[in-house]
């Protein structure tokens, strides 16, 4: 018997907060980087960070319907890694043999192969936690470390690279860009309308919030909630899929340190963005906002040299625990 | 031993919202009282500010005539207050004797005494009636004994003043009797006792002296005995309430079986159900907590394994594995556990109400636009007072959560509707609306299935009742057979 709130006024302020809070801290970061480097405030510069947040970005969109769900990937920055080499050694192998006079099909192919193995291991995951009935925490942390060791055992330790000849008719998809916006810039923007759109405006979208914010009622009503969830999975794999073949073309290269702690940034970002870490509350515009922040903050680490740029993880994982630490109080 | 009680002029304001306008009454050592009051009423929020959870902020409580306030719920216990919460606050991974000493461990020579708190806890677990081993874990128990192990843990703290919030909401008649044995045994020793109940039969068995409450004010109070329960429910609502229940329809006669089940068998459950319900009727199942009827339409549902069994609807044998299936054949089910089954208390409502039928609003987008005038109108259909539309469930009473609840299990238009404790912790005024809106639903010609631990409530509406027992079917009775004695007889299996 809880005395009922008649005001919603104090909670709406809050929510609008926890909203725009991370686009105030956005803005008031770019401000101080602005007045620390005049290189800062450039088109180039600007234009540079949105290029080199589209990875996470993408990554990011996923792992907000994972998150809301309720759920967790660790695995995201191996899987990442395993793509990339997967695809280099399938793309070398194709341009060298029977598709040597065509580079170009073997980039589309290559594309293919990484949207196709994202989709499965995503899947895989989802498989396991809902018919495997195992935490997410654990399969995603088995398949860090399995995703990681298979690359690093493909590459001998060392470095899958691509094939110059493939490299150059592959480039394009990082370096080019379309209206003066690089390429990666413009998937982003197309991978978080379309997120948005999904969460927001959709059956799915509604079902993920209703078993992040309660499994068991989500259950009662009707809900399909082990098909939603794989679902979740198998779009968050996707999204690694697209942010890796937008990598591949940048370096030509796939390494044991590729995607190195892009789950820690991955996740960083979505919470930093709003969303809650119990599931059930988020926002796909809060994810994009907390991912150009997380690389703002390194961007402005390696324009100054206030604090060294090799401490940039450090600084996310302050800024994570920071915004966990809000929220638990909010 | 027993200890006296004065409220004089006590206000609460949470926020800038008031809940308690200047409460005055006082309870005399060693009597039974029966606090009354619907939700809302500002019982809970005066009974946690004498038991030291809340903070008072206007007005005294004179404790024996000595003006007392408590900074936390243990110097009240130290004074002999303890308040035995509505949700139940035990360890689910410790046992009983850890649950009883909580925070109060004995010590021997700076360890733990176990032995001597494990016989003390023997001691106050028969005390309630309760035959479990001291060693067995809380998780291990079905809700009514966890019930009487807050009750036990009260016990052990040496409470001068007891105060019991729904006691006997997840008890079964034969344990609610235990528990008034118990509470007369306290009585007899000198504990005050303050019981808040929405079920007035019971506040007119045990009570010495009923005080009732309305929008945070005191109203009246006088010998139980003075006041009938007629009176007792239109005191606490402010109105006439001329019966709770609408006039009883005669039984549907010719119309289609809506749902059959036969030989349903859920593992360690139900064996061979058998049962009929035809459309327009309202048809109960009676049975002490644990005799399986949750459990049976869990089950039907596909939420829990079932061996055999064969479910027809509408003279159609269906296959259903999930809720989902049972939706699209036009069968849905209300859960009992409001906040942890039926509602998204943290969602809107208008979330809520369409989070069934959502593939309705989905074109592939989804209408906000038709959501909220669904809303409007189930507002206006189930009588939902809300704040505001954009309110989350949470905000709202329990009656009228539980209304929007119904409102959203109704959303994909069943034949056949289950209600698993339709009425449980809801106010008097909600459960009439609730009582009137079951007999619209039957009137309108589907089957109504009604699981109720309120045998007043299955005898008030159903046209049928089958009586469940360790999970077999002991009796089906026709309207004009239902009594209390009767279906307690069947339940307990003392026919």
């Amino acid at each position: 018997m809880q005395p009922v709130p008649t005001d919603t006024r104090k909670e709406r302020l809050l929510s609008l907060l926890s909203a725009t809070g991370p686009l105030l801290g956005l803005i008031l970061l770019c401000l101080l980087g602005a007045l620390l480097n005049p290189d800062f405030a450039t088109l180039d510069n600007l234009l540079n960070v949105l290029t080199r947040t589209a990875f996470i970005g993408i990554i990011a969109v996923g792992m907000t319907f994972v998150i809301m769900s309720g759920g967790i990937d660790l695995s995201v920055g191996a899987m990442a890694a395993l793509i990339a080499g997967a695809m280099i050694l399938i793309m070398n192998r194709l341009g060298a043999g029977v598709l040597a006079d065509a580079p170009l099909l073997v980039v589309v192919l290559g594309i293919g192969l990484a949207l196709l193995l994202g989709l499965l291991f995503g899947a895989g995951h989802g498989l396991l936690i809902t018919k495997g009935r195992i935490e997410p925490f654990i399969v995603t942390l088995g398949t860090l470390g399995i995703f990681r060791a298979v690359l690093t055992y493909l590459a001998d330790g060392g470095a899958l690279t691509l094939d110059d000849t493939l490299g150059d008719s592959y480039s394009p998809v990082y370096y080019g860009s379309l209206l003066g916006v690089p390429i990666p810039v413009w998937v982003l923007l197309l991978v978080a309308l379309a997120g948005g759109l999904l969460l927001n405006r959709t059956a799915f979208g509604r079902h993920v919030q209703a078993i992040g914010s309660n499994e068991q009622v989500a259950r009662y009503a009707a809900i399909r909630v082990d098909r939603v969830k794989l679902l979740t999975y198998a779009l968050l794999g996707l999204c690694v899929g697209i942010a890796t073949l937008l990598y591949v073309p940048r370096l030509g290269s796939a390494t044991p340190t590729t995607g190195l702690l892009w789950e820690l940034e991955a996740i960083a970002a979505v919470v930093v963005g709003g969303t809650s870490l119990k599931g059930g509350e988020g926002r796909i515009f809060g994810t994009l906002v907390g991912a150009i922040l997380l690389s703002v903050i390194s961007n402005i680490l390696n324009l100054t040299s206030i604090i060294s740029v090799y401490l940039n993880a450090a600084v996310q994982g302050i800024v994570i625990i920071m915004v966990a630490f809000m929220q638990h109080r909010r | 031993m027993s200890l006296s009680v004065e409220f004089s002029g006590v206000c609460k304001d949470f926020g800038p919202i008031r809940v308690l306008h200047g409460v005055d009454f006082s309870l005399a050592p060693g009597r039974v009282y029966g606090l009354l009051g619907e939700n809302g009423a500002g019982k809970s929020t005066l009974m946690k500010i004498l038991a030291g959870y809340e903070p008072i902020s206007a007005g005294v409580v004179r404790i024996d005539g000595e003006e007392r306030s408590w900074l936390s719920s243990r110097e009240a216990e130290q004074a002999g207050i303890v308040l035995i919460h509505q949700e139940l606050n035990l360890a689910e991974h410790l046992t009983l004797t850890q649950n009883l000493f909580l925070g109060h461990e004995l010590t021997r020579g700076g360890l733990l005494d176990e032995r001597t708190m494990a016989t003390r806890a023997q001691h106050y677990l028969e005390l309630v009636g309760l035959q479990r081993a001291p060693a067995t874990k809380v998780r291990q128990l079905i809700v009514a004994e966890k019930q009487l192990v807050e009750i036990a843990k009260a016990l052990s703290r040496q409470a001068r003043l007891l105060i019991m919030d729904e006691p006997t909401a997840t008890l079964t008649p034969g344990e609610t009797a235990r528990l008034f044995a118990l509470i007369a045994r306290l009585k007899a020793q000198g504990t005050t006792i303050i019981y808040i109940s929405h079920k007035l039969d019971e506040v007119k068995q045990i009570t010495d002296e009923v005080v009732v409450m309305r929008d945070g004010r005191f109203v009246s109070r006088g010998e139980t005995a003075s006041f009938s329960r007629q009176q007792m429910a239109n005191l606490m609502v402010g109105r006439e309430m001329s019966d709770m229940f609408p006039p009883r329809l005669p039984p549907p006669e010719g119309t289609e079986i809506a749902l059959a089940v036969s030989r349903l068998c859920v593992p360690g459950w139900v064996t061979d159900l058998d049962f009929e319900v035809r459309s327009g009727e309202i048809y109960g199942f009676a049975g002490l907590v644990g005799a399986g009827r949750t459990e049976a339409f869990e089950a039907i549902l596909g939420l829990r394994e079932r061996k055999g069994g064969r479910i027809q609807l509408a003279g159609k044998a269906v296959r259903i594995d999930s809720p989902l299936a049972a939706m699209r054949q036009g069968l849905t089910y209300l859960p009992e556990d409001r906040k942890g089954k039926g509602l998204h208390i943290d969602l809107g409502l208008a979330e809520n109400l369409t989070l069934m039928t959502l593939a309705r609003y989905a074109h592939p987008w989804l209408d906000k636009g038709a959501e909220q005038a669904a809303l409007t109108r189930a507002i206006n259909d189930f009588g939902i007072k809300a704040g505001s539309h954009s309110a989350r469930a949470r905000m709202m009473s329990g009656g009228n959560q539980q209304k929007l609840a119904l409102a959203k299990f109704l959303h994909p238009d069943p034949r056949v509707i289950v209600l698993d404790e339709p009425t449980r912790g809801v106010d008097v005024g909600a459960k009439r609306d609730i009582y009137f809106l079951i007999q619209r639903l039957a009137a309108e010609g589907r089957a109504v299935i009604v699981i109720s631990s309120e045998l007043i409530e299955l005898i008030g509406l159903c046209h049928r009742v089958a009586v469940l027992r360790a999970g077999r079917l002991q009796a089906v009775l026709p309207a004009h057979h239902l009594t209390e004695e009767e279906l307690i007889a069947y339940a307990t299996g003392t026919h």
